[in-house]
């Protein structure tokens, strides 16, 4: 059913990205892939994989972008994925209704079942976020890791999104964001988190932390001393200076 | 955004047919146009050809077309449905309008009720159509109050050359048919020449940096793209055009869509019977080439948010 939701859910399951400290590493990026390559959207194919024009589908992608200009300038690592939004058009254009946004966590998924691939979807989207897998003929997105954030089989710290569970900078934190009380919503309201493009008007659940202001002459405190020459005075270092000074 | 050959042939044959079968369910129960079955038949056929063999195309872009049944379930909220739903019901009661004119040269009572719900139907299909792509908000040159109305005066207006067509070859009795149908062409390319303009001077509501949401910090840029190579994205949505020329193309759109169509549908009038036709039928053929560039262009102007996040400052 493509006709949303009436009421937005009270539960508002997402992501929030820290750009401040996403190093562009790309781990979550292969972790998503990897996961969701054998789990709900499975198979994520790729045409041509190790030919001349590698293509395929990937739910998770970093750009990398510069912000400001000149000494200014400030190089942002910028993941982006399906923010799950609460006025998601991508979902009320579907003809077929194989797009859909649960009522219950607000998670915006894809029934492969019934998706004819036309695409249209994908217009709707102002983020980028959904790409047609031309090996199976539909429309992949992704899809919060249903299939670990409920998976009862996997240890309780294990039920986050497979690139959360991956980041080793921590740059992504998963939760409920429609509860004001949770670890992500205070590190929303902490760090100033924000929308993109909320001139389009979709709202969406996941929110982006923007760099922390950078350290200048007034901020950065004082810089660390010029170490002094090593001179080991004793110890195994102090017997091996000795032992290489005198021959 | 790329200009899909399936969708591009798909909105120009079915926008004829459906304004031609819009004139036929009109002209026909008010006793306008000849009762007989072969006038009847020819002219339905060709609404008919145009419209099916625009839908059937449409199915050409699909990656999985075998599901194309579920398509009709979503008409609450999907324009796409919607322009589905429109088009079958429109096909049945055209269907049942045909029989009366073929079968029994009858264009009115019930078969020309039949006939008026049909042209009704056939309009909300092309608005669907139209309304596909108004409500992408994303695209800013699909997302404009000016796309419903040109795609219903192209419609219409093909759909008028066609009959006049059809009329010249079979009937000889068409001067207000002609006119008439000048009248659209000169309505449908004035409505493009202000949705143009429009298109021209407009501006994305969105920037990289209210897609990045960086922009407090200065210019945004793109400094690497996630991927080496081109994506579903890019192929689908990062489609441009040159400015020179898409000013070509328009320019060409307009001499093959109205400025050649014009003086040969006047010539249809005045010629006797075969050069007329000729003529008529040349008309045709030549206005539904211009709304062909038209759309092409349509596709190839418009610009996605997406490519925002690919180093384009023009959302
Ligand atoms: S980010 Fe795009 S695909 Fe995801 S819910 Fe929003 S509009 Fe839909
Ligand atoms: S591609 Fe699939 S999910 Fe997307 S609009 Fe078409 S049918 Fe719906």
């Amino acid at each position: 059913m493509t006709s949303l939701p009436k009421q937005p859910s009270a539960r508002k399951l997402g992501l929030v990205i820290d750009l401040d400290t996403c190093v562009g590493c790309h781990a979550c990026v292969v972790n998503c892939k990897e996961w969701n390559t054998g789990g709900y959207p499975a198979p994520l194919t790729d045409q041509n994989p190790y030919g001349k024009d590698v293509s395929g589908a990937w739910l998770n992608r970093v750009h990398t972008f510069e912000a400001g200009e000149g000494a200014d300038g400030r190089t942002v690592h910028f993941p982006k994925s399906c923010l799950h939004c609460e006025e998601p058009l991508c979902v009320s254009v579907c003809p077929t209704g194989a797009s859909y946004k649960r009522n219950d966590d607000g998670i915006v998924l894809v029934d492969e079942d019934r998706c004819m691939g036309c695409g249209l979807c994908a217009w709707a989207c102002p983020y980028g976020a959904r790409e047609m897998d031309m090996g199976v003929g539909v429309m992949k997105k992704c899809t919060l890791c249903i299939d670990r954030i409920y998976n009862e089989n996997l240890d309780e710290a294990d039920r986050v999104p497979a690139c959360v569970s991956t980041c080793p900078a921590s740059a992504r934190h998963f939760g409920d964001l429609g509860d004001p009380g949770s670890a992500v919503s205070q590190l929303v309201a902490e760090r100033g988190g924000y929308d993109l493009m909320p001139e389009q008007g979709y709202k969406p659940t996941n929110k982006y932390l923007p760099p922390r202001p950078r350290r200048d002459a007034t901020t950065a405190g004082s810089r660390p001393e010029r170490l002094d020459e090593a001179r080991p005075e004793g110890g195994f270092l102090g017997w091996v200076d000795r032992l290489l000074s005198a021959v | 955004m790329h200009p899909a050959y399936s969708v591009i042939f798909f909105t120009t044959a079915s926008g004829a047919g459906f304004g031609l079968l819009t004139l036929l369910g009109i002209l026909g129960p008010l006793q306008q146009l000849p009762n007989d079955r072969w006038f009847g038949l020819v002219a339905l056929f060709v609404a008919f050809a145009l419209a099916v063999s625009g839908l059937l195309s449409s199915t050409l872009h699909l990656r999985s077309p075998s599901r194309a049944r579920y398509a009709f379930s979503q008409w609450r909220s999907s324009w796409l449905s919607r322009e589905g739903v429109a088009a079958v019901a429109t096909m049945i009661v055209a269907g049942v309008f045909a029989i009366g004119w073929v079968f029994f040269e009858a264009t009115a009572g019930w078969w020309g009720a039949a006939g008026l719900l049909a042209a009704l139907g056939a309009v909300v299909t092309v608005a669907s159509t139209g309304m596909i792509y108004a409500v992408l908000k994303p695209i800013r040159q699909w997302h404009d109050p000016l796309v419903v109305p040109a795609y219903l005066l192209f419609a219409l207006a093909t759909g008028a050359v066609w009959l006049d067509a059809v009329v010249t070859v079979l009937a000889r009795n068409n001067q207000a048919l002609s006119l008439g149908a000048i009248v659209l062409l000169v309505l449908a390319w004035g409505v493009k020449a202000a949705y143009w303009k429009r298109i021209d001077t407009g501006q994305s509501i969105s920037t990289p940096e209210s897609a990045t949401g960086l922009g407090a910090l200065g210019p945004v840029s793109l400094l690497m793209a996630p991927h080496t190579e081109e994506n579903y994205l890019q192929r689908e949505m990062g489609y441009r055009v040159a400015r020179k020329h898409a000013v070509k193309l328009r320019g060409l759109a307009v001499i093959g869509g109205l400025a050649l169509p014009v003086p040969l549908l006047v010539a249809g009038w005045l010629l006797p019977a075969v050069p007329g036709s000729v003529c008529a039928v040349l008309a045709a053929l030549l206005a539904t080439l211009g709304v062909l560039v038209e759309r092409w262009l349509f596709f190839a102007e418009a610009r996605h948010t997406v490519t925002l996040y690919y180093g384009h400052r023009d959302g």
